[in-house]
């Protein structure tokens, strides 16, 4: 079970982490700024199996990597979005972030509900239902399920 | 069937038709890694145990979003990218030469036809000779550098078509923003962008660019143009027969058809803090400002500057402004500096900043705090993006900005 923490439509990634911190060295550096303009408590209220689940677009922006980064390092599990911007999307997969689609979940759940999500199984529970995903396209999948990019290259190999 | 310019593009590359939708692996004609990205792009690269890059000349590092550098930590990204460059023999770095995304095109490596990745998400801006073009992360980028190639969905297109002449204080900015405003900041995401029609027949390389480098602002993947005699003469090449096929069939099947007259369209500004928050300059005239910037890689090019020359010549800015004009390249700087355009703009109180991202990504002079206004070329106005989550960004053409410049106040250029 972890807890969850909606954000609203558009969430772009200056938002998520704004382009000062992308001087620090590490991702772990610049971790305690997510999402510092719209929620300044987010980053040491969250912990690791927490969710982050956002309505349309979340992700929009630019191609920094260390948005979907910075929520990894933090411990989120996934983010569930009604839609994601194409970049971001593809830089979670790319570093093994789950980031599922979902239409519904964000109606329907409140800051700090609890929730499960069986991701093998593409579903999520929360408030005692039960709710199913937008599997992942094939190449996608791939990747996630090897851990990322980098692990699915070394496979190759 | 026929096809849309971006599935022509990728289907000359992977040797067949594609079909939106589908998934194909693509070889990496240009990759382009910007100065913040090089650290990471390095250590991934590093971390993924490659022992060689897959083509030197192929890969193009830039420096310009900390130059010069203002932070302590900054120059330790242009040290990381010498040591890669020296140890993998890359001879394409720009240390001081303007913007990314300028220098990709200006600079003479894309080209009509060819396939690049950017670490940087206005990549989408070489859709601007007829290249698709698009941004990716750190670790993907890696991966390219190491094995020449990537994965991509083939998407499916919407077309613009924009027919007419533009009134004479509208710009390809207004265009784009009207576009932008239209679509919503999620209403092209997967999609590609293809800008037809005679108003943008009759548009410079520059103006073009302006379009293309801000279709991701919809979510697009990327923003294309047909390349025409224009775009080769920009290239410096000749307009072969293979370059007139790169245009959509006439029976292409698009998501999507936007259709606007040049006629219709009118000074516009894009407010606080979203893109698509679209509104005619009319209805905010008068708003005070503390700032305007005149730069990016959006508009900072030599005919944004002549636009604002003209408007500014023999003028004076407002007492209380802050007018900082940012040239998007050397080359433009040194053009600029040699028609006199820059005279003008400094006899009317400009600060004139070293080419470079400047002011756009909220790292360089001209950073703002809580409540203060700024009209600005650029291309993003979210939230702490030129300073404190409570700086407010306007975004609007050259024109709009010159004319706000010189009264203090929003005001459409006449």
């Amino acid at each position: 079970m972890g807890r969850i923490f909606k954000f609203n439509k558009d969430v772009d990634t200056d938002q998520i982490i704004a382009s000062q911190y992308l001087l620090f060295p590490t991702v772990d550096e610049m971790k305690t700024h997510t999402f510092e303009s719209l929620n300044d408590t987010f980053a040491s209220d969250v912990k690791p199996g927490d969710f982050v689940v956002a309505d349309e677009n979340f992700g929009c922006g630019s191609s920094r990597e260390q948005a979907p980064s910075v929520l990894k390092a933090l411990g989120v599990k996934a983010v569930v979005a009604k839609s994601f911007a194409r970049i971001f999307y593809r830089n979670s997969i790319n570093i093994g972030m789950p980031v599922i689609v979902s239409k519904e979940l964000y109606d329907v759940v409140k800051e700090g509900d609890e929730m499960e999500m069986d991701l093998e199984n593409g579903t999520i529970t929360t408030g005692g239902k039960t709710y199913t995903c937008t599997k992942l396209p094939a190449k996608m999948q791939e990747i996630l399920d090897q851990g990322g990019l980098i692990a699915s290259l070394n496979r190759e190999d | 069937m026929g096809h849309t310019l971006v599935e022509k593009v990728i289907g000359n590359k992977v040797g067949r038709e594609v079909t939106p939708g589908e998934i194909v692996t693509v070889d990496v004609d240009w990759c382009m890694v910007d100065d913040i990205m090089v650290p990471f792009c390095v250590s991934k690269f590093e971390e993924m145990g490659f022992k060689k890059v897959y083509d030197p000349d192929k890969i193009v590092l830039i420096y310009d979003h900390f130059l010069p550098a203002s932070q302590v930590d900054d120059s330790r990204h242009f040290r990381v990218g010498n040591e890669f460059a020296a140890k993998y023999g890359l001879k394409n770095v720009h240390r001081t030469d303007g913007v990314c995304h300028q220098l990709m095109t200006e600079a003479g490596y894309v080209k009509p036809g060819d396939i690049a990745f950017g670490t940087d998400s206005h990549t989408v801006t070489y859709g601007c000779v007829g290249a698709f073009s698009t941004g990716i992360g750190y670790t993907e980028m890696a991966g390219i550098l190491g094995t020449g190639q990537l994965w991509i969905k083939v998407p499916e297109t919407i077309k613009v078509q924009v027919d007419g002449k533009l009134p004479a204080n509208v710009t390809s900015k207004d265009v784009i923003l009207r576009v932008l405003g239209d679509l919503t900041a999620s209403g092209a995401t997967y999609q590609s962008l293809e800008f037809v029609g005679s108003t943008i027949d009759d548009m410079s390389i520059s103006s073009r660019m302006a379009m293309s480098n801000m279709a991701v602002e919809c979510g697009a993947k990327n923003g294309i143009f047909v390349p025409d005699e224009k775009t080769c003469e920009y290239c410096g090449i000749e307009y072969t027969d293979e370059i007139r096929a790169l245009r959509p069939d006439e029976d292409a099947v698009y998501a999507r058809v936007m259709k606007y007259r040049a006629e219709d369209m009118v000074p516009v500004l894009a407010c606080p803090s979203q893109v698509d928050n679209i509104k005619d300059v009319s209805e905010l005239e008068g708003k005070q400002v503390d700032e305007v910037f005149l730069g990016s890689c959006t508009n900072g090019r030599l005919e944004d500057l002549h636009v604002a020359a003209e408007i500014m010549k023999g003028k004076k800015k407002a007492p209380f402004v802050q007018f900082i004009v940012t040239p998007a390249s050397r080359k433009i700087y040194k053009e600029a500096l040699d028609d006199g355009t820059l005279q003008i703009l400094s006899d009317a109180g400009a600060i004139i900043t070293t080419p470079g991202c400047g002011l756009c990504c909220g790292r360089a002079g001209g950073i703002l705090t809580d409540y203060e206004v700024v009209v600005a070329t650029n291309n993003r106005n979210f939230l702490g993006r030129m300073g404190t989550s409570k700086v407010q960004i306007y975004l609007a053409s050259p024109a709009t900005a010159a004319a706000t410049a010189l009264t203090g106040v929003i005001t459409a250029a006449k």
